[in-house]
């Protein structure tokens, strides 16, 4: 199942050269880009670990990129997100975030169903590969 | 300038030879010329910069370089990415940055980099101070660079021979790797003196082989550092009069002839020394109950501010030693841009 996450997650995956273009959007509105990575996709978990520091003195987007394929070679496995940091007073948030990389097969999640008191239903969401420990979830390697 | 009468013709033969459409072998030089704005940026760097002929000359070899280079890549004749990197090598104070700056600007005009945007780094951003830690600050500052043009200063103080151990090594390796294979991405302008740039690339020949232009900075003579002088002071809303425009090609004249003379740098210190004088005679004129001082006064240097330099005293031909005292000329810094 392809887990759609961020912005532009419904459209096909994008092209180094369509990152590209998206990164330079991105500086040229001045915000500044960041690379995580995780292999735990869950949609609560909104703590990736970051793949060095968010890159606040950049100007164009060939440093981001090398930085993305520096991790997509470190970690081939994992999800790669690309984020937009925008520091404005009143923002000082996240702008874009988009994934770069996912693990070549994706099992997906499992709906699980939960009765609780008086016939309530609680539902929870629970990753097909997350039962391997940390690392290894998506492949083999690392 | 062969190169400019070349491009004059070329607008001038612009016009009876109109394109014919869909025509794919030809180009319209002219048009590319006109387009892409580089006249004005060349026109400007005659203007803004006094003498430096022989920088001028090559730079404008290389805009008509690249300019050829786009209308052959328009007519499918492939020749590959051009190498850019460059050396400018010359003693101090004689432009090598002013260039680099203006260099930035002639090569986005031109297209070849994305951005007009000049990273000017020294040992000191490249070098890290203990093991593993050179590798990720030149990358990160490689990757601040990306786009624009990276202008290390003083380049030679990477590589330094008598430490065996030295990160400046590594620095150089991941520089010169970035060099060849980011050609696209990066331009790289090395600077330093003449002589010991020399030794550098005798020492890392990689580095003279993957620069494609080597240019030299020629020393600026009296008349050109006098012209400097006058502009610097217009800048700064001051002006010579005949005596004081005397006196300064006069202390120009001595002034080259001692030690640790650093061009249009050294103008500068003189003329900022001379405004302290000035300002102290204004100062002292004002206490003894003068009429109050006006704009022309202001600014105005006479020839008893210049005078008062060391440079004519003397009983101290030797200026290697400052002594106190607001007039004394600081020697100029040779290891410093």
């Amino acid at each position: 199942m392809r887990i759609t996450q961020g912005t532009f997650s419904f459209l096909p995956d994008l092209t180094d050269e369509e990152i590209g273009l998206q990164i330079d959007y991105a500086l040229r509105q001045g915000w500044a880009c960041s690379i995580e990575f995780t292999d735990d996709p869950h949609p609560r978990n909104t703590y990736w670990e970051m793949w060095g520091l968010p890159m606040f003195d950049l100007h164009d987007a060939a440093g981001v990129l090398q930085e993305v394929k520096a991790c997509r070679a470190a970690r081939p496995n994992h999800y790669i997100k690309v984020n937009a940091f925008d520091s404005t007073r009143g923002f000082e948030t996240m702008r874009l975030s988009f994934i770069v990389n996912r693990p070549a097969d994706e099992p997906g999640f499992r709906l699980n169903r939960e009765e609780g008191w008086g016939r309530t239903q609680r539902y929870s969401l629970t990753s097909y590969a997350g039962d391997r420990p940390a690392g290894e979830r998506y492949g083999a390697t690392r | 300038m062969t190169v400019d009468a070349t491009l004059d013709r070329l607008s001038a033969t612009q016009t009876d030879a109109p394109e014919a459409p869909g025509e794919p072998s030809r180009v319209d030089l002219a048009a590319l010329y006109r387009d892409s704005g580089i006249g004005d940026v060349l026109a400007e760097l005659d203007r803004d910069l006094v003498g430096l002929v022989p920088v001028k000359t090559r730079i404008r070899e290389i805009a008509a370089h690249l300019l050829v280079e786009r209308a052959r890549e328009s007519l499918g004749l492939a020749s590959g990415a051009p190498t850019l990197h460059m050396c400018f090598s010359g003693n101090p104070g004689t432009g090598k940055t002013t260039v680099a700056l203006r260099m930035a600007e002639v090569l986005h005009r031109l297209g070849y980099i994305r951005r007009n945007h000049l990273v000017s780094v020294t040992r000191d951003d490249l070098v890290g101070q203990y093991i593993g830690h050179t590798a990720p600050k030149t990358r990160d500052v490689l990757k601040r660079a990306m786009g624009g043009v990276l202008f290390i200063d003083e380049a030679y103080y990477l590589y330094r021979p008598e430490n065996e151990r030295d990160y400046g090594q590594e620095a150089i390796e991941i520089l010169l790797q970035t060099m060849e294979n980011q050609r696209d991405d990066l331009v790289v302008i090395l600077a330093g003196y003449e002589s010991r740039m020399e030794t550098f690339f005798q020492s890392n020949p990689g580095f003279r082989s993957r620069i494609a232009h080597h240019i030299t900075f020629p020393d600026y003579n009296e008349a050109e550092l006098l012209e400097i002088a006058e502009r610097m002071l217009a800048t700064m809303h001051y002006r010579f009069d005949a005596d004081s425009r005397l006196a300064f090609s006069d202390y120009l004249a001595r002034r080259i002839r001692l030690p640790n003379f650093a061009n249009a740098r050294s103008v500068r210190n003189a003329l900022d020394r001379a405004r302290l004088r000035q300002a102290n005679r204004l100062f002292e004129t004002a206490l003894q109950g003068r009429a109050p001082t006006d704009t022309a006064a202001l600014t105005l240097l006479t020839a008893a501010d210049i005078r008062a330099s060391r440079v004519f005293d003397e009983r101290a031909p030797e200026l290697d030693f400052p002594r106190a005292g607001h007039d004394t000329p600081p020697p100029d810094r040779i290891q410093n841009t």
